[in-house]
């Protein structure tokens, strides 16, 4: 079976992500990447099924973006992934021609199974999946929180609100996107990581893969208006706890 | 302009959410027309045109049928616009939607200003305007627009396909019983991923003890198991509302806080002074909750 994971680089979501002048994308300069979070665990049950299924399955990872995102291309193949593919891209593009980019560079290559995350953690479409397998023709499941191979098919759950889950069973080919605490990701050991750098990464140009329009712009990027009355305190630790605790008593809060 | 605005049910129930989806549309001055996989039995309350597919033959979960469906009401209706919750239902078929009608998708609108839909980005801690043409597909964060008041009874116009997803559909299951009740808590005091690893929840547990409050929990400690989930908080936990909420190394993510802001005093502990929190907290203590709860903890008990 041919297996395929969709994996985006992020910048560390605990950064001061500052507005670039013009007013529409961030500074990268400072930023830290990593692998969005929803994607380790498309990763890891992607490494477990082709684990599971043994002798013939071969498992692609694939990844869109500047040349920083080799990083989190070989993070995958360190995890257990066999392949990777890196559309090499600079340009801002929206989910729409990212799912097409992705679609021309997988379309005559006969995927069965594809998992994706269920959003990504910056910009948080829950769109770029869909899409995909809208352009394949083929059915996905969101919020997959829950999956198994049985047979020829899938048993899987999906989340709904106050974690309520629905089952659903369907055959391949289908893609998944994948909801937080699927799994437990594992952590790449040294010998996997030394193991992946022998690991073939193709790469292909954005430009070549004649990228659509796109449907959507960014025009403007800016922290939200301050809502919030919060007080900060700040400084020693210990005169914070006294001011804490002095707060919380004068409002008969403890 | 012409919204069809998407309604839900769940279990034969239709869902409230469709309120907070006419009120968008509402804002925008557009004509609302609503959409509705359900039984003729239980009907939103509405007065206008409802396009109602029959849940008994479409199924509660059906994307490629829902898909046909609304992309015939969108047609018969004439709509500009499709507008969805960013709820389970919204998310898993405005893109398929959107694609049907080669249209933009706008996911989790939280604001509009002069006309103009402005969208969540990085962690909330940033907010992103978005320019599209043509027709466009919305999906609204879940409490981002005041509920318009429900009223009247629609006219309902029958939609029918015989498109079927190839998934089976086999039922819901509940979510795992709670052991622990938070909704009655006076006080919580919450562990986010802050705390680093499994050990150091023992920090946020002491200092709930010292103040008798209960052990909360983001999802992320309770993915990783190092709390149980009866604990969690948020939109796929429980929604508390007590009257001190304290959160330890938690971010502030919307399905976070959509569990808990209800809450009268919220205090934050994290080393993040931008975290989106803020944005709900009354106090916000700027520290390593590795040193900070120790002594915060003294110094209750002292
Ligand atoms: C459909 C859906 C449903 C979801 N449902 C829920 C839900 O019910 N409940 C929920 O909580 N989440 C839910 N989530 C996940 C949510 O989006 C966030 O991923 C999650 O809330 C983040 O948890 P966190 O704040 O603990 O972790 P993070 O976002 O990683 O934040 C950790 C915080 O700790 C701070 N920190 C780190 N180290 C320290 C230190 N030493 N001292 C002090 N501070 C420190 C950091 O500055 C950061 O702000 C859901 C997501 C989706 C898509
Ligand atoms: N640039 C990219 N390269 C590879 N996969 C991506 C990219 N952008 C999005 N994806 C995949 O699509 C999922 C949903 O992303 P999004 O639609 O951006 O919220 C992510 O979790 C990834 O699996």
């Amino acid at each position: 079976m041919k297996i395929l994971v969709c994996v985006k680089q992020v910048p560390d979501m605990e950064s001061r992500f500052q507005v670039q002048a013009g007013g529409t994308a961030i500074e990268e300069a400072d930023l830290a990447f990593r692998v969005n979070e929803y994607d380790e665990f498309a990763i890891e049950e992607a490494v477990r099924l082709k684990e599971k299924l043994g002798e013939g399955s071969e498992l692609t990872v694939l990844s869109l973006g500047p040349q920083r995102v080799a990083e989190a291309i070989k993070k995958a193949l360190a995890m257990g992934c066999d392949q990777g593919i890196h559309i090499l891209d600079t340009a801002s593009r929206d989910p729409y021609q990212v799912a097409s980019l992705i679609y021309q560079a997988v379309k005559d290559q006969d995927f069965e199974v594809i998992f994706t995350g269920m959003q990504s953690q910056d910009l948080g479409y829950a769109q770029t999946g869909l899409l995909l397998a809208e352009l394949l023709g083929i059915e996905a499941v969101t919020t997959v929180v829950s999956f198994c191979q049985e047979g020829d098919g899938f048993l899987v759950q999906r989340e709904l609100e106050g974690g309520q889950r629905m089952n659903l069973k369907l055959q391949a080919p289908a893609l998944f996107t994948c909801q937080l605490g699927l799994n437990q990701p594992r952590y790449p050991t040294l010998p996997n990581i030394m193991k992946a750098k022998k690991k073939k990464i193709t790469q292909l140009e954005a430009a070549s893969l004649a990228p659509p329009a796109a449907r959507s712009q960014t025009t403007s990027l800016r922290p939200p208006a301050k809502k919030g009355q919060a007080k900060f305190l700040e400084g020693d630790l210990g005169a914070m706890a006294d001011q804490l605790v002095a707060e919380l008593k004068a409002k008969s809060l403890i | 302009m012409k919204a069809l605005v998407i309604a839900e049910s769940r279990e034969g129930q239709p869902l409230e959410n469709y309120l907070e989806g006419l009120s968008y549309a509402k804002a925008l001055g557009a004509e609302a027309a609503l959409f509705l996989v359900g039984a003729a039995e239980a009907l939103p309350a509405f007065a206008g045109t409802l396009f109602l597919a029959e849940v008994a033959k479409h199924l509660e979960y059906n994307p490629k049928g829902h898909k046909a469906l609304i992309l015939s009401a969108v047609e018969q209706f004439g709509a500009d616009l499709v507008i969805f919750a960013h709820s389970s239902y919204g998310w898993d078929l405005a893109p398929r939607v959107a694609q049907g009608l080669e249209a933009a998708q706008l996911s989790e609108v939280v604001e509009l200003a002069e006309g103009k839909p402005f969208l969540p980005a990085y962690n909330a801690k940033l907010r992103r305007q978005v320019e599209t043409s043509g027709k466009l597909v919305v999906t609204l964060q879940g409490g981002a627009f005041a509920p318009l008041k429900a009223g009247g009874s629609p006219q309902v116009t029958a939609l029918d396909t015989d498109r079927q997803s190839q998934v089976e559909f086999l039922g819901f299951e509940a979510a795992a019983a709670k052991e622990l009740d938070l909704t009655k808590s006076e006080i919580i005091v919450s562990a986010g991923r802050g705390v680093g690893k499994a050990e150091r929840v023992q920090l946020v547990r002491d200092l709930a003890a010292a103040i008798h409050g209960d052990l909360g929990a983001s999802r992320p400690v309770v993915d990783a198991g190092w709390v149980e989930h009866s604990h969690q908080v948020g939109t796929t936990g429980q929604s508390v509302t007590p009257k001190l909420y304290i959160a330890c190394g938690i971010s502030g993510a919307i399905q976070h806080l959509a569990g808990m802001k209800g809450s009268d005093f919220i205090v934050a502990i994290n080393k993040d002074k931008e975290a989106p929190i803020g944005e709900v907290a009354d106090l916000f203590c700027v520290a390593d909750l590795t040193q900070f709860l120790p002594i915060l903890t003294d110094k209750l008990q002292g």
